[in-house]
């Protein structure tokens, strides 16, 4: 024996692997190696954040889908165990919030004012619109320089414009609300420089209010300047709101269908299967597996438990955070059997990339038409489309929420 | 086959609607589901399994 002093373990959570880890180099689309030997030796288990606290980290599907659905796994952000994202999350969250940070009943009531607008039937209304507004760029593209990048030329702007109109915000102002979801997004980015986007974000949506206030229209912004005015939705909650929709409505479709066709490249036998097909179903497949594969919400859900839960054989305690990323669900081999591999014509229906629980993403539906429209459409007419670099020169959003590429040169 | 849902859980997904459209709809003023057949023909009932199981908010029972 020496009398060499033991490291103290357990406060600072030195012993515990540090998340979130890295992805390996050369496989851009799976989740990282040392995610899967967790995954595979200990299911449910502490990691090591940020700020040196030890969340819980639970790898398997049953076992999330069980915790989303548990209301008294709390998303509480104003839970000050709750374990944000990063030091700008957890200043932005004390400043405000919106309800994807609340919980029942103040969530729900928030929630429902919208929902209205994300039903199936009213979403399947905007498709023709959203085929033309794809066409149109398409078209732009085809007429345009090449390589061109298609980030900045055609997935960014098909959910800006839809975004837009939905909202009744001006296109025009997109680049300024890009950057600023970007930086929003970036768990790299100044907490300074986060929360000065956020507040960028919110002053502009809250003028946008203000001006629908006085001349309301038929669009989603008026509808909740009106609640304002019926004294059902307070300014900020109105301003948080929009906000919540202008992130949620683009950054996430943009990446999956930049993501998407880049991962499409790399499986041609999958790519010719939507190149030649007009089957809304088969298309429809292809969204899910897609949206199954890729998991663009990287690091997970956080949340926070209200009581002790038991998970995968361990005993989550009352307060302790809880960091359930769905990235590593989707590929439960008991589920989605040979995971690792983009398969369109296998039923991925189950994945629960936009998460479980009250909580599941407000605009699935709508991302949904988005992505069956363009992933129907784009390589249809654009057959030859292929990368004009190669996939190791591509830049990866490593340490964003919202996983993607920043920039996929292609050509035709 | 017998479905019952439960609309206080409902939180509007829409889920149902796309496994089961024959069986589910959504309401128009907050996307609350309906139920068009609590008895649906046994044709459908995967479909129908598929809208309980896919449901986040668990608010869908079916019974044999």
């Amino acid at each position: 024996m020496t009398d060499t002093p033991a490291i103290p373990a357990g406060p600072t959570g030195a012993d515990f692997p540090d998340y979130p880890m890295p992805r390996a180099t050369g496989c851009p689309f799976d989740p990282p190696p040392s995610l899967r030997q967790l995954e595979a030796e200990a299911p449910v288990s502490k990691v090591r954040w940020w700020d040196g606290s030890t969340p819980w980290l639970v790898t398997r599907y049953d076992d999330q889908r069980v915790l989303l659905a548990n209301q008294r796994v709390s998303s509480d952000t104003s839970n000050p165990q709750f374990p944000s994202f990063s030091a700008g999350y957890k200043k932005m969250h004390e400043r405000g919030r919106s309800f994807v940070r609340m919980d029942d009943p103040e969530h729900a009531r928030l929630r429902h004012m919208l929902t209205a607008w994300f039903t199936v039937k009213r979403v399947e209304a905007m498709r023709p619109g959203i085929q033309t507004i794809v066409d149109g760029l398409i078209d732009d593209l085809l007429a345009g320089p090449k390589p061109t990048d298609l980030v900045e030329a055609f997935a960014l702007a098909v959910p800006s414009l839809v975004i837009c109109e939905m909202l009744g915000a001006p296109y025009a102002d997109h680049s300024f609300f890009q950057e600023n979801v970007n930086l929003f997004n970036d768990r790299d980015a100044d907490p300074e420089h986060g929360g000065q986007a956020d507040q960028q974000l919110l002053g502009y949506i809250d003028r946008l209010i203000g001006a629908r206030l006085t001349s309301p229209g038929d669009d989603l912004m008026s509808e909740v300047a009106g609640r304002v005015r019926a004294g059902e939705l307070s300014r900020e909650e109105a301003a948080q709101t929009g906000v919540l929709l202008l992130r949620g409505g683009h950054d996430t479709t943009a990446n999956m269908i930049a993501l998407g066709t880049l991962a499409l490249l790399q499986y041609p036998d999958q790519l010719v299967i939507l190149r030649e097909t007009d089957d809304p179903a088969v298309i429809a497949g292809a969204v899910e597996e897609l949206v199954r594969y890729l998991t663009i919400v990287q690091f997970g859900l956080p949340r926070v438990a209200l009581e002790d839960i038991e998970a995968g054989g361990q005993v989550i305690r009352a307060g302790e955070g809880v960091l359930v990323p769905a990235s590593i669900a989707n590929r439960d081999a008991a589920v989605f059997p040979g995971p690792d591999r983009l398969d369109i014509g296998r039923d991925a229906r189950g994945h629960i990339a936009f998460g479980f629980g009250v909580h599941q993403c407000l605009g699935q539906n709508l991302a949904r038409v988005e992505l069956q429209v363009v992933y129907g459409t784009l390589y249809r007419r654009i057959p030859t489309l292929k990368l004009a670099t190669s996939l190791d020169q591509i830049p990866f959003k490593d340490n964003s929420l919202n996983y993607g590429v920043d920039e996929l040169p292609v050509t035709w | 086959m017998k479905v019952t849902i439960d609309t206080a859980k409902c939180i509007s997904a829409g889920q149902c609607v796309l496994a089961a459209p024959e069986v589910f709809d959504q309401r128009d003023d907050d996307g609350i589901v309906l139920l068009l057949t609590s008895s649906p023909p046994v044709s459908l009932a995967e479909d129908v399994r598929q809208a309980a199981t896919l449901c986040p908010a668990l608010a869908i029972a079916v019974e044999d």
